[in-house]
């Protein structure tokens, strides 16, 4: 692995499962230090002793625990270049039709308040880097803000509302001269435990999985790996020229129409 | 970074601009790199440029809307190299001017170049790009090039719109075609915002004759500058980055999505 981190620190939310522990691996192999939340502190142990990352147990829509998790990041790391706004949830999701109202803000405050809580505590703190402000923001949005699920309302109003936040906070940070980078990314199904879970707890998982990979027209769900390298590409300054963009990673599942 | 040890690329407009700086990029990661371009292989710049390039590069002339020349080059590229992993389809010309006083020719010229030369490059070299892309992970990649201006509309740019909104289409459209017949080739395009470029400052050189512009070519440049949210334009080798990042196995989940790369321009 080339090492074009080095130096350089990261914060990854959600980072005990899936993208977000996948991205930590990533992100350590390039050279970068590496700080990740979640929730799940026997998964974190785990990823830390294998990577030497530190994990922090902050659920990412408390905004009374943000001002403490970035004095404990500039205690142990003095600096952030990186921040991978990851965690998610469709935990509460359900139709317009019949999703309650704890589901609903549920969702918002993780995939939406999180976000935003993320992007402006890591903003802040990148300004204020030792040598000049700077930074790499990249935003886990989905392709479901570009094709709204039924069933998942929440979900998909919430990853479409990242992308806004996504290219207002790009625009502030470039128009003001931070030279922070803010990006999202839209990936497709990926095969991480929220999605073998759903699959699991279906009625029918063989046809759910089947239904899963065949959103795709390469007939696969991603794997993991798949999607950190677009991260690491995007925290890296081989794309000093890329902010406010929105990156599909998808096996072409939203290049045309579904179902044809 | 050598993610493209022992991969062959082929660059269309790969003499100068972002073409010439993904055939330097390339060869950095490892790739074999054919250089296609209008110039005769005697040509004195091809010569310079190969001798520059070293052992890795070779150079193949290729006048993109030419059917035949498209058929013979993926036959010299079938014999010499018996593989194809990435084919970026980047020769292209700009056509400005007012759609009622654009004559036809430079509509047909602009159409044929940005995006006939796509059809024909994928057309011919998809046979061989197949077998290749099936001993790779990430599977054989066609990388087309785009611009903002196949996102969004400009003033007196309507055949350059035309083709490059046409190549983000097609680029989609084979991805597609590909990914559903199960053939492992992946196909995304991408979207430069203003690049310094020969094309660029050619562009503003002319537009800078027209005494009714009243600017400099320098001017209109400070003022792409100024109008780009990070404060500036952006270098040929940036986008090859991200050409870089779509050509490796990095990009093995990604097909038909298109790379936005304008520093911010297209968010405003």
């Amino acid at each position: 692995m080339s090492k074009r981190l080095e130096g350089k620190v990261a914060l990854i939310t959600g980072g005990t499962s899936g993208i977000g522990a996948a991205t930590v691996r990533r992100l350590v192999d390039e050279g970068a230090k590496v700080a990740f939340t979640g929730s799940n502190a026997e998964a974190a142990a785990k990823l830390c002793a294998e990577t030497g990352a530190s994990f922090h147990a902050v659920r990412v829509q408390d905004a009374d625990a943000w001002p403490k998790l970035m004095e404990e990041l500039h205690t142990l790391y003095g600096r952030l270049d990186i921040a991978f706004a990851n965690a998610g949830t469709e935990a509460g999701d359900g139709s317009i039709e019949n999703i309650s109202i704890e589901g609903w803000n549920n969702i918002v405050a993780v995939n939406q308040t999180g976000v935003m809580l993320t992007v402006q505590h890591a903003m802040r703190a990148m300004k204020a880097n030792p040598g000049g402000s700077g930074g790499a923001i990249i935003v886990n949005s989905s392709m479901n803000a570009l094709r709204a699920m039924g069933n998942f309302m929440a979900y998909s109003v919430t990853k479409s509302a990242v992308i806004a936040l996504t290219k207002s906070a790009a625009l502030h940070c470039a128009l003001t001269g931070t030279k922070i980078r803010v990006n999202a990314i839209l990936p497709g199904v990926v095969e991480t435990a929220m999605i073998t879970n759903l699959i699991e707890h279906s009625a029918d998982p063989v046809a759910t999985r089947a239904a899963y990979e065949s959103l795709s027209p390469m007939k696969r769900m991603a794997k993991v790996n798949e999607i950190t390298g677009l991260v690491a590409f995007l925290s890296s300054d081989e794309a000093a020229f890329i902010s406010g963009s929105e990156y599909v990673i998808d096996g072409a599942s939203t290049a045309g129409m579904q179902g044809v | 970074m050598k993610r493209l040890q022992g991969r062959v690329a082929l660059v269309t407009g790969g003499l100068r601009g972002i073409g010439g700086a993904t055939v330097d990029r390339l060869l950095d990661e490892g790739a074999v790199v054919i250089i296609a371009d209008l110039k005769p292989a005697s040509d004195e710049v091809v010569q310079a440029t190969l001798q520059r390039l070293g052992q890795a590069s070779s150079y193949v002339q290729l006048n993109v809307t030419s059917e035949a020349d498209w058929q013979s080059a993926a036959e010299t590229v079938r014999r010499d190299f018996g593989r194809l992993d990435i084919l970026v389809g980047n020769a292209g010309i700009d056509g400005v001017g007012s759609v009622d006083t654009m004559p036809y020719e430079t509509w047909k010229r602009v159409m044929a170049v940005n995006i006939d030369g796509l059809f024909l490059g994928t057309k011919y070299f998809a046979p061989l790009m197949t077998e290749t892309g099936a001993k790779t992970r990430g599977g054989a990649s066609i990388i087309n090039i785009s611009s903002i201006m196949g996102m969004v509309g400009w003033v007196d740019a309507s055949p350059y719109n035309a083709s490059k909104g046409a190549a983000r289409l097609f680029t989609k459209a084979t991805a597609l075609e590909f990914a559903r017949k199960g053939i492992p080739i992946r196909v995304n395009s991408v979207h430069p915002g203003f690049i310094r470029t020969p094309l660029l400052q050619e562009g503003m050189d002319r537009a800078a004759e027209d005494p009714s512009v009243g600017a400099t070519a320098q001017d209109m440049l400070a003022t792409l500058d100024q109008g780009t949210p990070i404060g500036r334009i952006g270098e040929a080798s940036e986008i090859a980055a991200g050409i870089a990042f779509l050509a490796s196995d990095d990009a093995s989940f990604m097909t038909g999505s298109e790379l936005v790369i304008d520093g911010g321009w297209t968010a405003q």
